[in-house]
Formats: structure tokens, C-alpha cells, sequence
């Protein structure tokens, strides 16, 4: 396949992805936007007007970029994750598999579905966090670009789980036992340097902190690790989850015999 | 004339160790219309999903139209459509949305693609489906609807695994009569099918596969030809009174109007209607007892089968 069909290939799986979580907006985008505003009610306006400030910034505003980034995270990553294992379960995989496209077309146009739909739910977590309080944006290309990475990384996340699924119950296995965890301990509603020594120096293993900090960053203009670090984390991890995805589709794993 | 496909020594393992493939071999010719016959199990769908990357190889080659389907793998992509035995598209999405997907994975572009999408659905018959999501389709639209598909880019070899299986009487014929067309347009067709008589109407050459071996690799004219008996049934005009014996002929009486005749290349049909006009039996229709090249297929498997 020349370039341009490789763009029209590429296209074609992103307009279907766009198109599929669009048809069922009601429970792509709806319910993050309920549960992110229940935390802005509960964490933000109840519970955050006795805590006071935070990193010098109310608390409201404080947790706002992290709760955008925990709406990002988990959507780009269920978009990728139930979509692809979909198409294994009903065999319209088959579909790509038979065409020309090269399997890197294939990771790209999932990953770039992901990404729309993570960035879709952001926009919309940020609309509704206006009602509570007010932003300022400090670096627009940081919060851009971390936003954008961050959502590319957990959308190849997605698909790496995909590809070894089996069953719908495999599809939940990461988001509930690892991704939550992760997200509830990577600085969302809190500053690590609250943390003791030991458990802050643990808590920078965690890369979803680098990412939360980093979107926090360009927002705020606090973070808690540095730029460098978070940029290098985020790109290292893509590149690896990048490669681990294509060399499953090489082989054929999950989804060839 | 080119070859549209070539198998090499093809080997499939599968990893619970049962050998699927034993090193196939066979070419079928630009513009052929060739059945790929076998029981169940046999070998058919391992090797049609090989040649579309569904399934790993263990060993082999496969070109299609002189391409390396590994080291040429886009033109050589190009040049297949394939219409597989189950049904394996989205069945939330709309009719005309699958076939403009489908196009658009083989990189073409939108204003095309509608073009292909309203002529094959509206060959097929079902462009007043376009708006319906796939599940609502009848078992023989979604049948039609896959082959469209398959259509949709255009390709040089078309392969369909059991096409009409579930398929009824009429539909058939028709989608039987689409393949005819379609071939003469100059499109290369392999068939697998568990009805032979759609294989001996349709095919020119037939390759037989069983246990993961190629057991019979000719033209249709060719096998038929090996066939030395053919059993006919005759239901005769009058009844037959008391027994009925004709020389040199193997006759069974059924019931008082109708007869059973093996027929040898010795002793044609013209000598049997000879016969029994001379004994005052009148014919008024014949049918063949088992289609001809189930006979053929048959004894190549039981032949295979009690070899091993």
C-alpha cells in the first residue's frame, strides 16, 4: 500500500471508532461525566472547603487537573480495550486481517480512536468543571501534549489487553485491579510531598504520577516531579507498550491460529 | 495463461499437535473456477485461512498472482477477496457502512468506495438494506452481504468457503448463477462446498483434500471420466408384472414402477432402454440415484481413509 492508502486505511478505522463511541454516547461519555462531577460535588465542594489550600491553590482547583487526567486515562484505555476485543469476539477482525494494511496501521488507527474518545471525555470533564470553579491555563503546548501522550499510552495499554482477552471478564481485569489503584495513588487528590519519604520515593514508580503532574503543570504551573522526568516516562512507556503491540500482531497472538 | 494462486508444500501443526496440513501442494490457473472438495476436518478451512492470513503456517509458500503472500504481502493482499464459512462482521453496524470499511482497508478512497458499495449491493440485492444494522439481515442476506464484501476491492481471486450452506433452493441458484458471471468476467473462483452438485455444475477443476493431503488434482471432465458405473433410477409408464431379469445388465426392482440400473461404460444406456423396450417396459422419466461426483468423492475418501 502506497501512503495515501495507508492514510485512507488509517482513516477509516479512526471515522469507525469516532463513530462508534458517538452512536453510544449514553454510555461512552455520559457516565464519566456523572462520576467526575460527583467528585467535584463530593471532593472538591463538600470535602475540599475544610481543607483549605493545597500546593497554593484551593483545593477545587487543586484536583481538578487530576480528576480531567483520571477521566482521560480510564477512557482511553476502556475505548481501545472493549472495541478491539469486540471485533475479536465477533470475528470482524478478520476484516483488517485480511486486507493489505500493515499491522501498524491497525495498532494506529485503535490508538488514535482511543485518543479521541479520552480527549472527547476530557473536554467534557473541563466544560463541567467550570460550574465549580475557575482554571488558568499556565502552559497550553504542556497540558496539550501531556494530554495527548498520556492518552496514546493508556490506548496501547488497552490494546496490548485486548489482544490477550478472551472473555469480556478479561477486559476488566486491569482497569479494576491496576489502573484504579494506580490512579487513586498518583497524586489525583493529593500533593506527594504530603507523603512520608519512603512511600513518596514509592509513589514515583507510579508513571501515572508523572502524568498527572505533568497535565497538573500545565494547568497550575505546580507539579511535583519534573518536566523532564515526566516527559521521558510517558515516551518511554509508549514506545515500549508500542513495540510489545506490534510484535503481538506480527505473531498473531490472540488473534490468529 | 497466470497462475492465480500457487500452494507449496503448505504444513499446518496446530499447537494442540494435530497436524491439519501434510505439505500440500496445487496451482490453480487465471480465470479457473476450481472446488476444493473434502469431509469435515479435512484440511479446506485450515488452508483457506492460511492463504488469508488468518492462520499461521508451519511450512510452505503461497503466491497469488506471482506474489509472495509473506514477502509481497500488500500486492498479493490485493488480489483476494474472501468470503468466509461463518458469519465475521460487525453485526452493529449498518449494511452499506461494512462494505465502506472493508474498501476503505485496502486503502480506497471514499468517492470509490461509494460507487463499489451501490454497484455490489445492488448486484447482490440487498441495496435496499444499506441503513439496517447487519443483524437484522436473513441468513441468506448476510451470505449475499459477505460476498459483496468480498467484492468490494475489487479482486483478481475470489475464495468462498461453503457460500450457500443454509442457503435456500432459489437463493442458491441465483447466487450460483452470480458466480457463473463473475467468473466469465474474468475473476479466478475457488469454491469449497459440501454440495457436490454445485461443485460438477460450477467447476472446471476440482481438488479433492482429505487428512490434510491432496488426494485428487484434475479437471472436473477428467474425474468424471474415472467414474465406470453410475446407478439410474427409471420410473416406468406401466407396471411391471412377476420378476424382470435383462442380460449383461444389474437391475433392482424398487417397487412396480420403478427400477433400479447400474450402467457400465461397457454397456451404455442406449442397450438398457433396448433391453427393456424389448420386454415392453416403458420408461417415462430417469433421474441418477446419487449425484455423480458424490460417487467419485465417496470412494476417493473411504479409499484414502481405509489406506491409512
Amino acid at each position: 500500500m502506497n501512503i495515501a492508502e495507508q492514510l485512507t486505511a488509517l482513516k477509516t478505522i479512526l471515522v469507525k471508532e469516532v463513530r462508534r463511541f458517538l452512536r453510544i454516547w449514553v454510555q461512552t461519555l455520559i457516565p464519566p461525566a456523572i462520576t467526575i462531577t460527583l467528585y467535584f460535588v463530593i471532593f472538591g465542594q463538600l470535602i475540599g472547603s475544610r481543607i483549605g489550600e493545597m500546593g497554593g491553590f484551593d483545593y477545587m482547583q487543586y484536583i481538578v487537573p487530576g480528576l480531567i487526567m483520571m477521566s482521560v486515562i480510564t477512557n482511553s484505555y476502556s475505548n481501545v480495550v472493549s472495541s478491539f476485543f469486540s471485533s475479536k469476539f465477533q470475528r470482524s477482525v478478520e476484516e483488517m486481517l485480511v486486507s493489505p494494511m500493515p499491522n501498524y496501521i491497525i495498532v494506529w488507527g485503535y490508538v488514535l480512536g482511543g485518543m479521541a474518545r479520552g480527549i472527547a471525555v476530557g473536554v467534557l470533564v473541563t466544560l463541567l468543571s467550570l460550574f465549580f470553579t475557575s482554571l488558568t491555563l499556565y502552559s497550553f503546548l504542556v497540558m496539550f501534549s501531556i494530554v495527548l501522550l498520556t492518552a496514546a499510552l493508556f490506548s496501547l495499554g488497552g490494546f496490548i489487553n485486548a489482544i490477550f482477552a478472551n472473555k469480556f471478564d478479561d477486559i476488566s481485569i486491569i482497569p479494576t485491579f491496576i489502573l484504579t489503584p494506580l490512579t487513586y495513588l498518583g497524586g489525583v487528590f493529593y500533593s506527594i510531598d504530603l507523603l512520608p519519604p519512603f512511600w513518596a520515593a514509592v509513589s514515583k514508580i507510579n508513571p501515572i504520577v508523572y502524568m498527572v503532574n505533568g497535565f497538573r503543570f500545565g494547568i497550575l504551573g505546580i507539579s511535583d516531579v519534573g518536566l523532564l522526568e515526566t516527559y521521558s516516562m510517558i515516551i518511554l512507556f509508549i514506545i515500549g507498550l508500542y513495540c510489545w503491540a506490534i510484535y503481538l500482531m506480527r505473531k498473531g497472538i490472540g488473534i490468529r491460529s | 495463461m497466470d497462475t492465480a494462486l500457487s500452494v507449496h508444500n503448505l504444513k499446518k501443526t496446530y499447537e494442540s499437535g494435530v497436524e491439519a496440513l501434510k505439505g500440500i501442494s496445487f496451482e490453480v490457473k487465471q480465470g479457473d473456477f476450481m472446488a476444493l472438495l473434502g469431509p469435515n476436518g479435512a484440511g479446506k478451512s485450515t488452508t483457506i485461512g492460511i492463504i488469508s492470513s488468518l492462520i499461521n503456517k508451519t511450512e510452505g509458500t503461497i503466491s497469488i498472482f506471482n506474489h509472495d503472500i509473506e514477502k509481497e504481502f500488500s500486492l498479493a493482499k490485493k488480489d483476494i477477496g474472501i468470503v468466509p464459512q461463518e458469519f465475521n462482521f460487525n453485526q452493529f453496524e449498518r449494511v452499506g457502512d461494512i462494505l465502506m470499511a472493508q474498501a476503505g482497508y485496502f486503502g480506497i478512497s471514499t468517492g470509490t468506495a461509494k460507487k463499489r458499495t451501490e454497484k455490489y449491493l445492488k448486484q447482490l440485492d440487498i441495496w435496499d438494506k444499506r441503513d439496517e444494522p447487519s443483524r437484522l439481515l436473513s441468513g441468506g442476506m448476510k451470505r449475499r452481504l459477505m460476498i459483496a464484501r468480498a467484492l468490494v476491492h475489487e479482486p483478481r481471486l475470489l475464495i468462498l468457503d461453503e457460500p450457500t450452506a443454509g442457503v435456500d433452493i432459489e437463493l442458491r441458484r441465483s447466487m450460483w448463477d452470480y458466480l457463473v458471471d463473475l467468473n466469465k468476467s474474468g475473476t479466478t473462483i475457488i469454491l469449497t462446498t459440501h454440495y457436490l452438485e454445485e461443485a460438477e455444475q460450477l467447476c472446471r477443476t476440482i481438488a479433492i483434500i482429505d487428512h490434510g493431503e491432496i488426494v485428487e488434482n484434475t479437471t472436473m471432465k477428467e474425474l468424471l471420466a474415472k467414474l465406470d458405473k453410475e446407478t439410474f433410477v427409471l420410473d416406468l409408464s406401466n407396471e411391471l408384472n412377476g420378476s424382470l431379469s435383462l442380460s449383461d445388465t444389474t437391475l433392482r426392482v424398487v417397487d412396480k414402477t420403478t427400477l433400479e440400473v447400474d450402467v457400465t461404460k461397457e454397456k451404455p444406456l442406449n442397450d438398457v432402454f433396448k433391453s427393456l423396450d424389448l420386454n415392453g417396459i416403458k420408461v417415462s422419466s430417469m433421474r441418477n440415484k446419487t449425484n455423480r461426483l458424490e460417487e467419485l468423492f465417496v470412494n476417493l475418501v473411504r479409499h484414502v481413509s481405509n489406506g491409512s
